[in-house]
């Protein structure tokens, strides 16, 4: 057992002026972060926000920066951490604060509303369902894997140090985009809408993202490129481009 | 009053898999339909869900049918389900799953391309539909992303504490915003309570902060029946090491792909206690047991794979005898299979990823090469709200109940996978009908003084000074529960369980908890005070009351099954003085057909 110190954001509401408090607790084998703050907040302040949940990385609800870096409180080990120094504890940087450690993350529904829903393919077995390969599925799955901690939209900094979140989406929803696109039933052409609505073309692959995904999900690599490409390939195509001027279509 | 209330014909609490499933369901039936959850949305326990979803489909064995589903669900629930409950829940599952398909779930697949199904405990064949060792999430983000386009407003962050009435038929819900503290009033033609469990009752529980049994006290303070609360699962394997991840779970599926159960002197103890209603399906020999579970269909399944609480109790059994491993548990070992196929470590982490991962990182253990140790936690309730089987009405009128805060299907003891389905079919036939209700009845009256009442009893915490902090009565409770009402029961202690909740009632009622009303955890613990003790109190009383040992209720004093407690279930409801009435009630009889079904598949 051994006595920590902690540096904990405290702000009291939206409005209010927030600052760090320093806090000192008892680490023993096998604590995460989220614990510490748990305890801290049993011991000394029994009123500090937090926002967690499941307590085993399924759920994404508990998401804070930890020593500056966008973690996951629960699955932060306390034993992978200096001990030379204060374990700073703030909330998300991207997204306005509530109080303490829990920050708004509303804007994240709205935007997942905005983007066109599943849409299948008709039933293609006789049983009326549908045949699908493993490979098909195992593609998707990386994407699915997503719990939605946002980890990924606090340290992009499209959102984060350019606040253009009427202009882009966040990794968050490329990757949304990808499981959709690449689903093995799905009919819906999402093109247009990344390029115009979603702003897929102000990521510039500083791959930040992937770095901090808690699920370690290749989010530049295997989501945001490809669905560039496929919009490059849809609308920059000279060829394309061309048959859509003599055929009349509407999409630019 | 305060505030204008938000008003709906159909207002569901809770946004797990029963609670949107029942949303989109009203909502498809043209009812205005709000959400009202704790936590924001998709993070409800469902995410947690990991082995799968049963339903006999048949991909993987012909021989499955709805039959040999409801007869394997009555017999892992002692009998004492409600078998018309069984019976749809066994027919409607199929159905469920292909059309979570159809709404974007993309299962594991067989080689021809259909769902996979996977074998769990109590199952005769394999019957779990599964993505990897995520299903949960797979399933609630498959509800959450179509529900959203389905005109229902989601209300995240709010606690309901209060049900309000009209001349006994529910009228409404008073919470408050976990956020900014606010009051929000609720008016509604039917209500669908899918709030879920009482794991943290329990010190340790794989269940998170959320399952403080609010869906089951909201119901009792209405004036409905709470039955089955007797029984609580005990999941068998929980992580026990290190300490700050005692209870997280680990799933059956590690079973199901062929982990076994040692002891400290390395013996598959499993073995040696097989009960006579599963000895015909249970393998003779550790040879056969690996057979089933890479699929030879003559084979039967290793005891790793028989019911929940036998397997818990066995865990627990060698632990008292001084065999189990340094920290209190016993190992489960998946990495053996290497002795079998080549690529077993690659095997392992494809199957099970999140296992892999939340082992590596929360306890720096390599499940492919290590053994994990592993020990009994508290993971699920049977017991819940008494609900009509078709319609999932609790007996006040307009008052459901879906998912885990109902009761009725899983008896005694629920098998792996059958909570999944329970979710889905029966969250679906509670918005149908909650929907079908609010178009008949027509309007409600909410009663202002009830609603003031019910605020000004909500802000005393925070008003009063100088009590007792709520965070001391919950530890109480959980030490008290887990030590006194735990896997194995006595007479004596749950008498002292019973007077003690009494104490730690009389207590929660002066607690203070000091700070503003914004994102205030002390104020919210000191709200979830009374709906856990209302639960501690019915879970003790009536294990109290059965005297004997079935399913999930072991006693001590009374280690057999009892032939008259096979034939009741055990009612708590709020007597007219205010307190606690328990009592026994018949059994729901079975059908003829049932009856036949269950004599012929033995």
């Amino acid at each position: 057992m051994a006595a920590t110190e902690f540096r904990i954001w405290r702000q009291d509401g939206a409005e209010g002026e927030g600052g760090y408090r320093d806090y000192t607790t008892d680490v023993t084998e096998g604590m995460v972060v989220l614990d510490a703050v748990h305890q801290i907040q049993a011991e000394s302040a029994n009123d500090l926000a937090v926002r967690w949940n499941c307590k085993a990385g399924k759920c994404g609800s508990c998401s804070a920066e930890v020593n500056g870096n966008p973690r996951l409180m629960c699955m932060t080990r306390m034993s992978d951490l200096p001990t030379d120094r204060p374990v700073t504890v703030e909330p998300m940087r991207a997204f306005p604060v509530i109080r303490d450690l829990v920050c708004d993350v509303s804007w994240n529904y709205e935007v997942k509303k905005k983007i066109a829903p599943f849409e299948p393919r008709p039933p293609d077995a006789e049983d009326g369902t549908w045949r699908i390969a493993q490979e098909d599925v195992e593609r998707v799955q990386e994407f699915r894997k997503c719990i939605e901690c946002f980890l990924c939209q606090d340290v992009c900094h499209v959102l984060r140090d350019h606040h253009l979140h009427d202009e882009f989406v966040g990794p968050r929803f490329f990757v949304y985009n990808a499981a959709l696109e690449m689903h093995p039933l799905d009919t819906r052409d999402r093109l247009a809408s990344l390029k115009q609505d979603e702003g897929i073309g102000y990521c510039n692959i500083t791959k930040c993202c992937t770095k901090v995904c808690p699920e370690h999900i290749t989010i530049t690599d295997n989501a945001i490129i490809p669905l560039k490409e496929r919009v490059v390939s849809e609308f920059y195509d000279p060829l394309k481009r061309l048959f859509r001027v003599f055929s009349g279509g509407s999409r630019a | 009053m305060e505030q204008t209330p938000y008003e709906y014909d159909v207002l569901v609490v809770g946004a797990g898999g029963a609670g949107l499933r029942a949303a989109i369901e009203a909502s498809a039936a043209g009812a205005s339909c709000g959400v009202i959850c704790k936590s924001l949305l998709g993070k409800a326990h469902t995410v947690m869900a990991e082995g799968g979803m049963a339903a006999a489909i048949g991909n993987v064995d012909e021989r499955d049918d709805w039959k040999v589903h409801v007869t394997d669900t009555l017999r892992g629930g002692q009998y004492l389900s409600n078998p018309k409950m069984a019976e749809i829940h066994a027919k409607e599952a199929p159905e469920r799953a292909l059309e979570l398909e159809a709404w974007g779930a993309l299962f594991d697949r067989t080689k021809d391309g259909r769902i996979l199904q996977r074998n769990f405990g109590g199952h005769r064949y394999p019957r779990l539909a599964h993505v990897g060792d995520r299903t949960g999430l797979e399933m609630i983000r498959t509800l959450q992303d179509h529900g959203i386009h389905r005109g229902i407003d989601f209300h995240m962050e709010y606690t309901v504490f209060r049900l309000l009435l009209d001349d006994g038929r529910v009228a409404g819900a008073l919470a408050y915003d976990r956020e900014r503290g606010r009051f929000r009033v609720y008016r509604a033609k039917s209500v669908v309570l899918a709030t879920g469990g009482i794991g943290r009752a329990f010190k340790i529980t794989s269940n998170s902060w959320e399952y403080t049994g609010d869906g089951h006290t909201l119901a009792y303070d209405a004036g409905a029946d709470l039955i089955d609360m007797e029984f609580v699962q005990f999941h068998p394997t929980g992580m026990v090491w290190p300490p700050s991840v005692r209870g997280i779970l680990v799933t059956e599926g590690v079973r199901g792909e062929g982990g076994i159960l040692l002891n400290s002197d390395g013996e598959r103890f499993m073995f040696d206690d097989i009960p006579p209603l599963y000895k015909d399906q249970t393998a003779d020999s550790a040879e056969e047991g690996w057979r089933y579970v890479v699929g030879d269909r003559d084979a039967r399944r290793p005891p790793e794979l028989l019911t929940r609480d036998h397997v818990a109790r066995c865990i627990v059994d060698q632990i008292k005898a001084g065999k189990g491993s340094p920290h209190g548990g016993v190992y489960l070992d998946i990495a053996w299979i290497k002795e079998k196929i080549s690529n077993s470590e690659e095997h392992i982490r494809k199957k099970l990823p999140s296992m892999y991962h939340q082992f590596k990182e929360l306890a720096g253990l390599d499940i492919t090469k290590e053994r994990m140790e592993v020990g009994p936690t508290t993971h699920y309730v049977m017991g819940g709200v008494r609900v009509d089987a078709e319609s999932q009405m609790s007996s006040v009128p307009g008052l459901y109940a879906a998912g885990e805060c109902a009761a009725g299907l899983h008896g005694a003891n629920r098998l792996g996978g059958n909570s999944l389905s329970d979710l889905l079919v029966f969250g679906k036939r509670a918005g149908e009908y909650a929907a079908a209700f609010a178009r008949e009845q027509g309007d409600v009256r909410l009663d202002e003084a009830a609603v003031e009442a019910g605020m000004k009893e909500a802000l005393e915490p925070l008003e009063r000074e100088g009590g007792e902090g709520p965070y001391q009565i919950q530890h109480e409770l959980q030490d008290l529960m887990q030590e006194k009402v735990g896997i194995v029961r006595i007479e004596s202690e749950l008498e002292e369980a019973i007077e003690e909740i009494g104490r730690l009632s009389d207590r929660a009622k002066a607690v203070s908890a000091p700070g503003n009303r914004e994102y205030n955890p002390g104020w919210h613990t000191a709200l979830d005070l009374h709906p856990l003790l209302v639960v501690s109190e019915a879970v003790a009383r009536a294990g109290l009351l059965r005297r004997e040992s079935r399913g999930a209720q072991f006693r001590d004093d009374y280690p057999q099954k009892d032939e008259h407690f096979g034939k009741v279930i055990i009612r708590a409801a709020k007597g007219a003085d205010g307190e606690m009435v328990v009592e026994e009630m018949p059994v729901e009889p079975m059908s003829d057909e049932l009856t036949r079904l269950v004599e012929e598949m033995g």
